[in-house]
């Protein structure tokens, strides 16, 4: 079977410790984690895990089995990239004498639809939101122009489709 | 922080009244019903420990010899009475030590609580003394675990603890309490938990699956049932054996799965697995339906998965979902409690006998019998063989004895041989394979169940990984019987070293001590037997007497068991010798 991208999304109890028992699973598998995030998610006092992983379609619907089975899990879905809307964020710290001197480094900006977040004498910092490609393309972009420092978020994502988190906790309310 | 369960808000009760955090354990055991529980004290729970000291007409603490012992006492008194086992330890060394048990419970399902204390909460992750990050490191081997710091959360979190370990799937909770929050003040009030938002123990039903199963056994020319322990956790032994005779469905058993039915049942038709019966092993690969019921695949029963039951019709009974697909593709998924699930089956099961199909079994049987069993049993030269001293224990306990095996040769040869009239009666390590395990299992099993004969079936090597617990066997006087199968090696590795590493046997002869005199230091009653002439009035002296008593049988040495799928090879290709 074919390895693919598959964004896992977890939604729990707002509890101590349960990022390390989810990282554990993907661990005792060999898989390693693309990208993970944790925020609050659209759930009152119920937190979402995006994660994203590279694997065959039998082992993230043994994942996500196995993570549903961890006592403060809510549920975990998983879908394909073509089933996401998907992004990322990348900042890049560049030389404020390079980006008044070259202006092909505005041209950039433009051009990726990227904006600029902060400016100093010194430095100045550009942010991007996008897909991978679109995040890395700029940062090859402004590779040569010595990059102080370039770093990029976890993809967080929703599904195309809708996810039933709503009823599965009225129920979860209503059955115990 | 605040742990939300469904039932927290609903504890609020007139009746509180003010105690410290280490007596609001104690009083939360005996909400939970606990009479029994094992331990080793320590710096760090050294207040539960003083409170207990006032409620000891209430709680029998049995001080293990070994935080380990601790838990495999625990596993065996769950494991035998149903209930949920507990053990107990101090912060550090006193939990890393149960860390084995805990591995062990969480493998074969059990359910059992462990209270650790730990460091005062303001010294935490400061390499304090006797301090580890126990929650780390129990994290992937329990059902679910929690860190105390504050005294108020401690009939809220225990409550907790118990229902998740007895619950569902069962399995090991453990629980961490900061010394600051043993001390502490809390005004006490318990409610039993009930449910958690996010947790659900039993799956619902599906009754369109349970229709599926029913026409699929219903039309199947050639039937087999696999049942595991899940048969027994989920307390369906009458109804699964009211299944298997509407059905006519031969039944075989997983390690775990014995003594869900009486062995000599007619439709019983032995063990499955890599040192399981000829038949059932070989005749998985020819049934056109595979029922599995309350079993998980594990590859020591399915050997290769390529060559697993590929013709066959596979429906599995499961409480937890994760199981479903995990090993085996099933081709009907009954999720639900066997309980529930096989009442809705039973209904809709139509009688049959397969007769035909039966006769195979019995075929299959005859072969294993003449070659292995009949020479097992009724070995004339030689030193004795482990097997007839299982078959000597059976024709004293008549059955109804428990036994609890440890890992090894002798384990495969007691569930092999072992008759068994009631359930609840086969105590072993299955998943994780302990060795060492059966002696303080035993002690466990013996206080789970006084009014039963508990006889420990243990090898020589296992036996010495825990042999301090007869300590414990001396001190509170738990009447187990012990008998050591010593044939100086570590017998199943040995076998493998003759089979597969060119009898190249490293590391496996093993020196033993004299095991009489280690025994009578501890004023246990004890025997060796060396020859078959007196193998019947030894176990005989044993099986009768009131108080522990220990048994050496010296057996032959180089002793194999068969029938053994090895490793990588399809159950089919069983190999007899």
């Amino acid at each position: 079977m074919e390895k693919k991208n598959f964004t896992v999304s977890v939604y729990t109890e707002n509890n101590i410790g349960l990022l390390s028992r989810i990282a554990a699973i993907f661990q005792k598998r060999h898989i390693n984690i693309e990208s993970i995030t944790a925020s609050r998610s659209e759930v009152n006092e119920v937190m979402r895990f995006t994660i994203v992983v590279q694997v065959t379609e039998e082992q993230v619907k043994k994942v996500a089995g196995q993570i549903e089975k961890q006592i403060e899990v809510i549920k975990a879905f998983y879908h394909t990239d073509d089933e996401m809307i998907y992004q990322e964020t990348a900042l890049y710290k560049i030389n404020s004498a390079d980006f008044v001197e070259d202006l092909n480094i505005q041209d950039f900006i433009k051009e990726s639809n990227a904006r600029i977040v902060t400016v100093t004498p010194k430095f100045f910092v550009i942010e991007k939101t996008g897909k991978r490609h679109e995040t890395d393309s700029l940062y090859e972009k402004l590779k040569p122009y010595g990059l102080m420092q370039f770093v990029r978020s976890g993809t967080i994502a929703v599904t195309k489709n809708e996810m039933p988190i709503s009823n599965i906790l009225e129920q979860f309310d209503t059955t115990n | 922080m605040e742990v939300k369960t469904a039932s927290f808000e609903k504890t609020a009760s007139p009746k509180a009244t003010t105690v410290s955090g280490a007596e609001a354990v104690i009083k939360c055991l005996l909400e939970e019903g606990v009479d029994t529980l094992y331990g080793y004290p320590g710096g760090a729970i050294m207040p539960v420990y003083d409170e207990l000291y006032k409620y000891q007409k209430q709680i029998h603490h049995v001080l293990t010899r070994h935080e380990q012992g601790a838990t495999h006492a625990a596993q065996g008194y769950a494991r035998v009475s149903g209930k949920v086992g507990v053990a107990m330890a101090t912060s550090g060394p006193g939990a890393t030590n149960l860390v084995t048990g805990i591995a062990d419970a969480q493998i074969d399902s059990t359910p059992m609580v462990c209270i650790t204390g730990q460091v005062g909460s303001h010294l935490l992750g400061s390499d304090a003394f006797q301090e580890t990050d126990i929650i780390g490191i129990s994290t992937p081997i329990t059902k679910w675990n929690y860190q105390i710091t504050k005294a108020e959360e401690i009939p809220e979190i225990l409550a907790k603890a118990f229902f998740i370990a007895r619950s569902g799937r069962p399995g090991p909770v453990l629980i961490d309490i900061t010394k600051d929050a043993q001390f502490a003040s809390l005004e006490f009030n318990y409610k039993k938990c009930s449910g958690i938002r996010s947790y659900k123990p039993t799956p619902e039903i599906n009754l369109i699956e349970v229709e599926r199963a029913a026409e699929a056994i219903n039309n199947a020319k050639k039937p087999m049932i696999v049942f595991g322990q899940g048969v027994i956790l989920g307390g369906a032994e009458e109804l699964f054996k009211q299944v298997v005779e509407k059905s006519g469905v031969p039944a075989a058993w997983t390690i775990l799965g014995l003594s869900a039915m009486p062995t000599d049942h007619p439709l019983n038709v032995g063990m499955v697995g890599m040192h399981g019966n000829y038949g059932p092993n070989v005749l998985t690969n020819e049934c056109d339906v595979l029922i599995a019921i309350g079993m998980r695949f594990d590859d020591r029963v399915t050997g290769n998965l390529e060559k697993y039951a590929k013709q066959a019709k596979v429906i599995h009974f499961e409480i937890d979902p994760a199981e479903i697909n995990k090993n085996v593709y099933a081709d009907i998924p009954v999720l639900g409690n066997v309980n529930e699930t096989l009442k809705v089956l039973l209904e809709l099961l139509k009688p049959n006998k397969h007769e035909a199909w039966h006769q195979k079994f019995k075929d299959h049987y005859k072969i294993e019998f003449d070659k292995i069993i009949k020479n097992d049993l009724n070995a004339e030269r030689g030193k004795i063989g482990m097997a007839e001293v299982i078959d000597e224990i059976n024709k004293c306990s008549k059955g109804d004895a428990v036994i609890v095996s440890d890992v090894g040769q002798h384990q495969m040869v007691a569930c092999r041989y072992s008759k068994f009239n009631q359930t609840r009666s086969n105590v072993t390590s299955g998943g994780l394979g302990t060795m060492g395990f059966a002696l303080p299992a035993a002690i466990g099993a013996k206080m789970g169940a006084p009014e039963r004969d508990v006889v420990a079936v243990i090898g020589d090597g296992g036996y010495q990984m825990t042999i301090q617990e007869l300590g414990t066997i001396f001190q509170t006087k738990v009447p187990v019987k012990i008998v050591v199968l010593n044939n100086d090696f570590l017998g199943m590795v040995r076998q493998w070293q003759q089979l597969f590493f060119e009898k190249r046997y490293a590391s496996t002869e093993m020196i033993n001590p004299d095991f009489i005199t280690i025994a009578k230091g501890y004023h246990i009653k004890a025997k060796q037997v060396s020859k078959r002439e007196g193998l019947k009035e030894a176990v005989t002296e044993m099986m009768q007497s009131k108080e522990a008593y220990f048994l050496e049988v010296k057996v032959e040495q180089e002793e194999n068991v068969f029938p053994m799928v090895p490793t990588g090879a399809s159950v089919s290709d069983i190999r007899l010798e």
